[in-house]
């Protein structure tokens, strides 16, 4: 259980949120629900449309691509983003390896929160270029 | 000393379902129609649950219309009734309108309250009122857990035990000087703020029922919370302040004595007989102060588990949900269920960010019959017709519930209709199910009908196709008039089906 307090602490220590103060991040936390899902469930669903942007407040999960593991997630960590930037659905499950606690904002609100807060835009770049770098490491 | 004359005394139970409400007496229905037996306590002296005491301002959200393009006693016509619980008997459905007085297509809360009661009545559900649940143990045996509920009557055991609680415990948020605010739970008659400046806290529904209610009375009104408010009409959905309660926004934006802040709430401190509450912009950050004669907590409320929490129900949000399995079940505490407005804690799949409709009578009442069910499949051994299905009929039928279904109408992409297909058994109606049940834990090839809303304001028809582990998903058109029985819809449901129902695969 949480309040929107504990949610914007929580937040705080996030390098997603990192840029943001005290008042900005309680106004993130009501843009957010906060959802739970037991071990094994699935969070995003490959194939299947308008899935939300996700981030991880405690517990890990799993990156299922046709029934392959490719990475895990952990506190901290955030997900669905890809597929609601390209208005796909996802191309992989995002499976609970453990009780998971997350919040999430739906597909179609994520574009007006990127530019209503334009650092948390900044930092999610910085994270898809790493990703981008790490892929194309991998491929040389 | 005459006997208490009331149902259900303390002792040992196969079931137990606490709670009076909506919630209680669907679920109460819907074991009684499976013949398993059962015990209703609750700590109310009648039934009607919240509707006893609120909406505060005595009148609901949610609709009924008496006139609608069917007739009352048919399934189909409870589309247009969000606020009766449901039966199979014609005479015990769509009780709602004949309480209406034609004033308002929202029924008072009396006409609600009154709605319920006669449910409870005509439908001879028996509750043992005025039994207040005080405390839980479990007791681990042999034959698996019991749990003993400590209660204002005495102890009672079951294995199965159904709470149906509500949503319903007040909530405040804890800056210095929250002592110097009611909670909305606690919100005097409107006439008695009559020329005070109203400070609100919280931008949900409850707080903008007070900011229309108390507009006629109130000098000023400004309601202040950290984040803006969704509207339903933006998120076109049930997401967000309902169209109800959108005059304190007009009068914002007009600039007409109400104010809309957000802003996050450093404390509330006295200042001569009024309140001074100091505030943090969200935008800037900037601090600022407003005086307030009166400052009201609309801040929501939790769900009553008492000591659930330490047997080991795992809860979550600001609403102290419990987080359960896709069936309502405490996904770490087993036997444990959970009815009524609580039932929103099974999310669903969320699709475009549109949840379950659970937290409210038309999506709920839905819920407590799928749960009766499962109860009764599942600890009592209870067979429930599956009615066979021919394989050219499968078209018609699934498309006349997509159009008409009120289970699929009232909870988008969270109920579904799903038929089942083997080689054995042939095609097999599993009647409505929640689909992340389906998609996850049934081990047959099924068929699942939805209808679903993309935020966009679009409503179309999805049909999912799971077939040897493996989901796909097929959006079928949508319709300017929502009929989705057109010629095109059946070429588009044979298209979808042909992978699962090979004489749609020869006929395409």
């Amino acid at each position: 259980m949480a309040t929107r307090e504990e949610i914007a602490d929580i937040l705080a220590g996030f390098a997603l949120f990192g840029d943001l103060q005290t008042p900005q991040l309680l106004g993130v936390a009501g843009l957010f629900d906060e959802v739970v899902f037991p071990q094994g469930e699935r969070i995003l669903r490959q194939g299947l449309t308008g899935s939300g942007f996700y981030v991880i407040l405690e517990g890990s999960a799993d990156v299922i691509v046709d029934g392959t593991q490719r990475a895990t997630l952990h506190r901290g960590d955030f997900f669905g983003e890809v597929s609601i930037l390209l208005g796909e659905p996802p191309t992989a499950d995002v499976a609970a390896t453990s009780p998971l606690r997350c919040i999430v904002i739906a597909g179609p609100a994520v574009e007006a929160f990127l530019v209503a807060y334009p650092r948390i835009m900044f930092r999610m770049l910085q994270a898809q270029a790493r990703r981008l770098r790490n892929a194309n490491r991998w491929r040389s | 000393m005459t006997p208490d004359p009331r149902p259900f005394p303390p002792g040992d139970y196969p079931v137990i379902v606490i709670g009076s409400g909506p919630g209680g007496l669907q679920v109460s229905y819907g074991l009684r129609r499976h013949g398993v037996p059962h015990a209703v306590l609750s700590a109310d002296p009648s039934a009607g649950g919240m509707f006893r005491r609120w909406p505060f301002f005595q009148r609901l959200l949610s609709w009924t219309k008496p006139y609608a393009p069917e007739v009352r006693s048919a399934r189909e016509y409870q589309r247009f009734d969000w606020n009766s619980l449901v039966a199979e008997e014609p005479e015990l459905r769509s009780l709602q309108a004949e309480f209406m007085d034609g004033s308002s297509y929202f029924p008072s809360r009396p006409e609600m309250e009154a709605n319920l009661a006669a449910f409870a009545d005509r439908a001879g559900i028996e509750v043992r009122y005025g039994c207040r649940w005080e405390g839980t143990a479990r007791e681990d045996g042999p034959d698996g857990t019991t749990y003993l509920l400590r209660t204002s009557d005495g102890e009672y055991r079951t294995r199965v035990l159904v709470l149906a609680v509500g949503v319903a415990e007040p909530w405040s948020p804890s800056p210095p000087g929250i002592e110097h605010a009611r909670h909305y739970a606690d919100t005097r008659e409107a006439s008695s703020y009559a020329g005070k400046r109203v400070f609100i806290i919280g931008k949900q529904n409850s707080g903008f029922e007070l900011a229309s209610g108390l507009a006629a009375w109130a000098s000023q009104i400004v309601v202040c919370s950290p984040s803006p408010a969704k509207l339903s009409v933006q998120t076109r959905s049930l997401v967000g302040v309902r169209a109800r309660y959108v005059q304190p926004f007009e009068d914002n934006f007009l600039g007409l004595g109400v104010s809309i802040l957000d802003a996050s709430i450093d404390g509330i401190a006295h200042a001569g007989d009024a309140y001074r509450v100091d505030l943090k912009r969200t935008d800037n950050g900037m601090s600022m102060s407003v005086e307030a004669d009166e400052v009201i907590a609309a801040t929501g409320f939790t769900c009553p588990l008492l000591d659930l929490p330490s047997l080991g129900v795992t809860t979550f949000g600001q609403a102290k949900l419990p987080a359960v399995t896709p069936m309502w079940e405490s996904s770490t505490v087993p036997g444990i269920y959970f009815a009524g407005t609580i039932s929103q804690a099974a999310q669903g799949l969320r699709k475009h960010g549109i949840p379950a409709y659970s937290g409210a009578v038309h999506g709920h009442r839905y819920n407590g019959l799928i749960l009766a069910r499962h109860i009764a499949e599942t600890r009592f051994g209870v067979e429930t017709p599956r009615p066979s299905l021919a394989e050219a009929d499968v078209l018609g039928y699934l498309l006349r519930e997509a159009t008409c279904a009120p289970e699929l109408w009232h909870q988008k992409a969270y109920l579904a209709r799903v038929l089942s297909v083997s080689a054995g058994d042939g095609i097999r109606d599993e009647g409505i199910l929640p689909l992340v049940h389906v998609l996850d834990a049934m081990d047959r090839d099924v068929i699942a009908m939805t209808v679903e809303a993309d935020g966009t304001g679009a409503i179309y028809p999805v049909v999912y196709v799971h077939r040897e582990g493996r989901t796909t998903e097929h959006p079928l058109p949508g319709h300017p008039l929502l009929d989705f029985a057109t010629a095109e819809h059946r070429a588009a449901l044979a298209g979808a089906l042909g992978s699962i129902l090979p004489s749609y695969a020869r006929a395409g």
